[in-house]
């Protein structure tokens, strides 16, 4: 019983992880209708602002976050205004060629300055680890705070969208763009504000991916992007409830097959279950059904 | 419009070059021996002036080649420098059947073209046997030249099973798979467990080759694998469902045939559960002391099949440490104790054979081959080392565990 909770506990916080990085690739949907594939890197330069300012600068970890998120911020927007804008009229493709591309250039951008030896992270988060049933259940101080700031993220990008004008007018685009701009909103505003809440996001996850698991490479951000790109379908692209679902539930059936079904096999698990639900609910969970014009 | 077809049909013919590997290896092939043929005409000067000194005091021209720039320069370097205290020695003894010793060393940058391109300039300044490479991938790809060329060949460090198939190549570490099994004799002889758990990387063949030869060991000496848990390239940062399991099945020791970067997750998140077991590891954990912020004291205790230790109390070692760390500066690794042993191996063997520099260098091979087999050497990774026919060592396993962050050799 002790290791089956140990085992939820441990599945819940990488679901967290993949619910936080979903987020942003759901938001970025919604809005932009576009799949941005260079946010699984966006996570990687998250991680190494941070090793660059712990471990180099010896900055305290608190401020190491911000500077994470500023500079994923404007990276985030400098990618929608340099790679992403100019194609905004382009065939969805296109984009998506772009994007990979975006992938690629980040990731060997990364390889030049940092070379291609891992490097090990130090945790920015150092709390005593709580222990349960006499030492039985350990549940360690990143699990916990991963945990915490996927729910905290989730209610404050909810309130955000539901109660802000600049919330009200993502809801918009995201609806109908041709409208939304009929009605006065700056679409190109929004969709820039998207990505670069979308990327602040990400390297909120860097930082608790790293923590958790203290490696860091020049591909550190694909795997979890991918996954976390897989709980965003599985919730229902386009659903901010549902990243954060799909997320935690993907995590939790990885976990689980791992540790009752086979270690090898985990990732076929999570991809086939993903399939069969496509075939029963195209849209995910909680998505939209939408009839498309053809 | 002619002139766009006409870079058109070359783009094609590029790319398909490019397409089929074996023919544009071919071509390389052929282009590299073009420019070596050109090499030699222009450098007959050269050659004539070597062979006249040859002539007059003949010498024994040994080469090798291994990275010494780049990410895994640590282990060339070593290799190059372990074996220039064995040729310094011996040349200082008078040599080998009275001949001395010339040590030649190109750098591989570890890459496949780059070694067969260092090996070409070796035997253009005319080296009759050859020790190395150092890494593994470049190892593969000059063992077909050497095999060619009938050159004998000894590496010092190149692990993977294959490398030793032609009758001419000869191998001083373990190979992946005698490391699974060696690992199995050391913790049922020195009796560190009965209960095991082990975690491979199923994506790797290093990694599933010691898996599986440690498995068939262990059984047959009675040990009980009560876990076996694998990971993949893909999945290489979260043990903690893996070590919960293993935790659970009662192991009393877990055994990592990987790399130090994923083993330092594994320590660390252990450590994080409050699980301490015995850890265990091969060749490829060496280096996690050196791992940038890695927390040194998670390694306390942890045990690693290694074939040297610099802090053995040995006359051999200690003399080798010492002249080492005035030649270079500092503590030798296993690589340069491997390479240093070669030397000595090879030494053996053409003394045995009363082979003299004159030889050209496929009776050299055949000679010394035909006396590896008989050689019985007591060196730095090993007393009495012998060779089998199938080219692999034949030496006691010996382990390290790290103390006070540093390697101590376990008796």
């Amino acid at each position: 019983m002790s290791s089956f909770i140990s085992f939820l506990i441990n599945g819940i916080s990488l679901g967290s992880v993949y619910a936080i990085i979903a987020l942003g690739y759901t938001m970025v949907y919604g809005i932009a209708k576009m799949l941005n594939f260079a946010h699984g890197d966006i996570i990687m330069v998250g991680g190494y602002v941070v090793f660059v300012a712990t471990s180099m600068y010896g900055l305290p970890g608190w401020l190491a976050i911000i500077c994470s998120i500023v500079v994923c911020t404007v990276l985030g927007m400098t990618i929608e205004r340099i790679a992403y804008k100019p194609l905004r009229g382009a065939s969805s493709l296109s984009v998506l060629i772009t994007a990979i591309g975006v992938s690629y250039f980040l990731q060997n951008a990364a390889l030049i300055i940092f070379g291609a030896d891992t490097k090990s992270f130090n945790s920015v988060v150092n709390l005593p680890s709580i222990k349960l049933m006499g030492g039985k259940i350990v549940i360690s101080d990143e699990t916990l705070v991963t945990i915490l700031t996927c729910v905290l993220v989730m209610v404050l990008l909810t309130t955000f969208i539901n109660k802000t004008k600049t919330g009200q007018a993502m809801l918009a685009v995201s609806a109908d763009k041709g409208a939304a701009t009929l009605m006065g909103i700056n679409v190109n505003r929004t969709i820039a504000i998207t990505f670069a809440i979308g990327s602040g996001l990400a390297a909120i996850a860097g930082v608790l991916l790293c923590s958790s698991y203290p490696v860091l490479s020049s591909t550190t951000g694909s795997m979890p992007g991918i996954k976390a790109f897989t709980a965003a379908v599985f919730g229902g692209i386009g659903s901010i409830p549902g990243a954060m679902i799909g997320g935690i539930l993907l995590g939790i059936i990885e976990n689980l097959s791992k540790a009752y079904i086979s270690s090898q096999l985990s990732d076929p698990i999570v991809f086939g279950i993903l399939i069969i639900l496509l075939l029963f609910k195209p849209s995910g969970l909680m998505g939209k059904q939408i009839q498309e014009k053809v | 419009m002619k002139k766009w077809r006409l870079v058109a049909v070359a783009a094609m013919a590029a790319m398909t070059m490019a397409a089929c590997g074996s023919s544009a290896e071919e071509t390389t092939a052929a282009a590299t021996e073009a420019a070596e043929e050109a090499a030699d005409a222009e450098s007959a000067e050269t050659e004539a002036a070597a062979e006249a000194e040859a002539a007059d005091g003949a010498t024994w021209i040994f080469g090798g080649t291994g990275p010494t720039t780049g990410d895994t320069a640590i282990y060339g370097n070593a290799v190059k420098n372990g074996a220039q205290i064995a040729v310094d020695e011996i040349n200082e003894a008078g040599g080998i059947n009275g001949y001395q010793i010339q040590w030649l060393f190109e750098d591989d940058e570890a890459g496949t073209e780059t070694a067969v391109n260092a090996y070409n300039a070796l035997k253009d300044q005319g080296i009759q046997a050859f020790i190395g490479t150092t890494t593994s991938g470049s190892c593969m790809a000059v063992v077909a030249e050497t095999e060619t060329d009938n050159m004998f060949q000894i590496t010092p460090s190149g692990t993977t099973a294959d490398i030793t198939i032609p009758d001419n190549v000869w191998r001083m570490c373990f190979s992946d798979p005698a490391q699974g099994t060696k690992s199995a004799e050391f913790i049922d002889t020195h009796e560190l467990a009965t209960k095991i758990g082990v975690i491979y990387d199923s994506s790797d063949t290093y990694s599933t080759g010691i898996y599986e030869n440690f498995a068939a060991e262990a059984q047959a000496r009675g040990l009980e694998i009560v876990a076996t848990e694998a990971f993949t390239s893909e999945n290489k940062t979260d043990f903690r469902t893996q070590l919960q399991k293993i935790q659970d099945a009662g192991a009393e020791l877990v055994f990592l045939p990987f790399y130090y970067t994923e083993a330092s997750l594994v320590l660390r998140q252990a450590n994080e559960m409050g699980y301490a077991p015995k850890f265990f590891g091969c060749d490829g954990m060496d280096g996690i002391l050196t791992l940038p912020d890695f927390d040194t004291s998670l390694a306390e205790g942890l045990m690693l099949l290694t074939p040297f230790a610099a802090d053995a109390t040995d006359d051999l070692t200690v003399n080798f440490v010492t002249k080492y760390q005035e030649q270079f500066g500092e503590v030798p690794n296993q690589f340069a104790a491997d390479a240093y042993d070669c030397v000595y191996v090879m030494k053996q063997a053409i003394e045995a054979a009363g082979a003299t520099p004159d030889m050209s260098v496929s009776d050299l091979c055949d000679a010394m081959c035909a006396e590896m087999v008989n050689v019985s050497y007591d060196g730095l990774t090993g007393a009495g080392i012998q060779f089998t026919e199938d080219g692999e060592p034949n030496k006691d396993p010996k382990a390290v565990v790290i103390e006070n962050g540093a390697y101590v050799l376990m008796d």
